[in-house]
């Protein structure tokens, strides 16, 4: 009898739920899903490099950037601002994870073109994914200088330069999200005696959101394989993302002018600490060439 | 102790299967309505440029014996033309990894299920949006279609109600003042 009187107790808060908490009822019914973690950079670029966003299906990003002359070189110079380099650049989402871009360069007249694809993208919930991974290569063909201009007979084989990468990162949270970019540059020519044809460098990079629509940034390449007399750096730059409406704003600071990864990873003549300090933007706008839904 | 629990647990489980049968039965017995597919859109008409929205992942449980409802909205699945917009809802207006829903628990007026035809309700109850929970009374219809209970509302929003800021660089591209449009069909749970 007494064991009856408990299960009937039992039943009491069943009864009162049912009446009761719909909305209970209702969070209990829902279906568990995998929850993507998205945005986790502002824009395809962290400061001189690449990061693991792509653009969505059907958008197509229009990329203008410049760097401005060292800061170092003073006054007479109006502390670089007297020269820019600057590339233009379009980039095309073909799905939500593979994109096409091509820009030019004013550094060495460089023209390149790439692919990305994000491999795996991170996620909670049902499945839990830690990090995002796009695999990032691209072509690029220095057109400076001119066949008649060259010191020796250059051909199309010796202006080409390859980069593969792989970009791996983690937003841990809506503030905070670092990057990882093994990278290897190849360059079909080069001076032996103060380079190599293969660069390995190691990108390590992040971004810090300061206000909804202000972060800082900054981004990294060590070269692991530096030749004995080697006369570059690695690259360092630190940014600050603004956004507003469809554009974003990115004002940086890098030791390097070049805005190809041949020029930024393996060719940098600045020595950040010495001041050689290129101010520069990149700014971007999106328009949505094909309809969603 | 927990052993002769656990023993007596075991030894009673066919009890609690006719309880958990009870309990199925209870349940079923309630005239309840269930969707998980319910849509909600909103529309922001402004100067510089109309803002549409649609979401149609949202649960929602009707009880036609009380009148009482409920809906959730995962902020998540509202998807825009453009995903840049999207972005901007969700990182900057709706701050949606701090409030990832929006809820609804209220009571349905006016409501008659044996009647056939478009029925107009009252329906008020408490709404949270961004965290801010707000006390709200609007009108809509409800309907039996072929044992489904169809339910449609139109409302205003005020996003300062709401807590909602817009940056002032933007202001001008959204409304002050959101149109929102309730679409639930609703099958019996």
């Amino acid at each position: 009898m007494k064991n009856k009187l408990v299960y009937f107790l039992f039943l009491i808060p069943f009864a009162a739920a049912a009446q009761d908490d719909l909305m209970k009822e209702l969070e209990q019914n829902e279906k568990k899903e995998v929850e993507l973690i998205e945005q986790t950079f502002k824009g395809t670029r962290l400061v001189n490099g690449q990061t693991v966003e792509t653009k969505g299906a059907g958008e197509l990003e229009f990329i203008f950037a410049h760097r401005f002359g060292a800061v170092n070189t003073g006054a007479y110079n109006l502390f670089g601002l007297d020269e820019a380099y600057v590339r233009l650049g379009l980039e095309y989402g073909i799905t939500n994870r593979l994109g096409a871009g091509f820009g030019r360069n004013s550094v060495d007249k460089t023209m390149d073109g790439y692919l990305r694809y994000k491999a795996l993208a991170q996620s909670k919930g049902v499945k839990n994914i830690p990090v995002t991974v796009t695999a990032f290569a691209n072509a690029a063909i220095r057109t400076s200088p001119r066949k008649e201009d060259a010191t020796y007979d250059i051909t199309t084989r010796d202006r080409m330069s390859y980069t593969g990468q792989l970009l791996i990162a983690r937003k841990f949270n809506s503030v905070l999200s670092l990057q990882l970019m093994p990278t290897i540059v190849h360059k079909n020519t080069v001076d032996k005696t103060i380079e190599n044809n293969n660069t390995f460098a190691l990108g390590v990079g992040g971004r810090l959101k300061v206000s909804r629509s202000i972060a800082l940034t900054s981004e990294y390449y060590y070269r692991v394989n530096t030749p004995a007399n080697d006369p570059y750096y690695n690259s360092l730059g630190f940014g600050i993302d603004i956004e507003t409406g469809g554009h974003v704003f990115q004002l940086v600071m890098t030791n390097t002018r070049g805005l190809t990864e041949r020029a930024f990873l393996t060719e940098t003549t600045g020595d950040f600490f010495k001041g050689n300090i290129h101010l520069g933007f990149n700014v971007t706008r999106t328009f949505q060439v094909k309809k969603r839904r | 102790m927990i052993f002769n629990f656990v023993k007596s647990f075991l030894s009673n489980l066919k009890l609690i299967g006719l309880v958990l049968a009870l309990f199925v039965f209870l349940n079923a017995s309630a005239q309840k309505y269930t969707t998980e597919t319910g849509i909600i859109s909103f529309f922001s008409d402004a100067a510089v440029e109309d803002i549409d929205a649609k979401n149609n992942a949202v649960g929602s449980i009707f009880d036609t014996s009380s009148g009482e409802i409920v809906f959730l909205v995962p902020i998540k699945d509202f998807q825009f033309d453009n995903r840049l917009m999207r972005e901007h809802f969700n990182e900057k207006y709706m701050e949606t990894h701090k409030y990832p829903k929006s809820s609804f628990k209220g009571r349905v007026q006016g409501f008659d299920p044996k009647k056939q035809g478009i029925q107009p309700v009252k329906v008020s109850g408490k709404l949270i949006i961004h965290g801010v929970t707000r006390d709200i009374e609007e009108h809509g219809t409800m309907e039996i279609v072929g044992g489904k209970v169809v339910a449609k509302s139109k409302f205003k929003v005020k996003l300062v109600d709401y807590a909602i800021s817009v940056p002032q660089i933007v202001w001008q591209n959204i409304a002050e003042v959101i149109d929102v449009k309730i679409e639930f069909t609703y099958k019996p749970l």
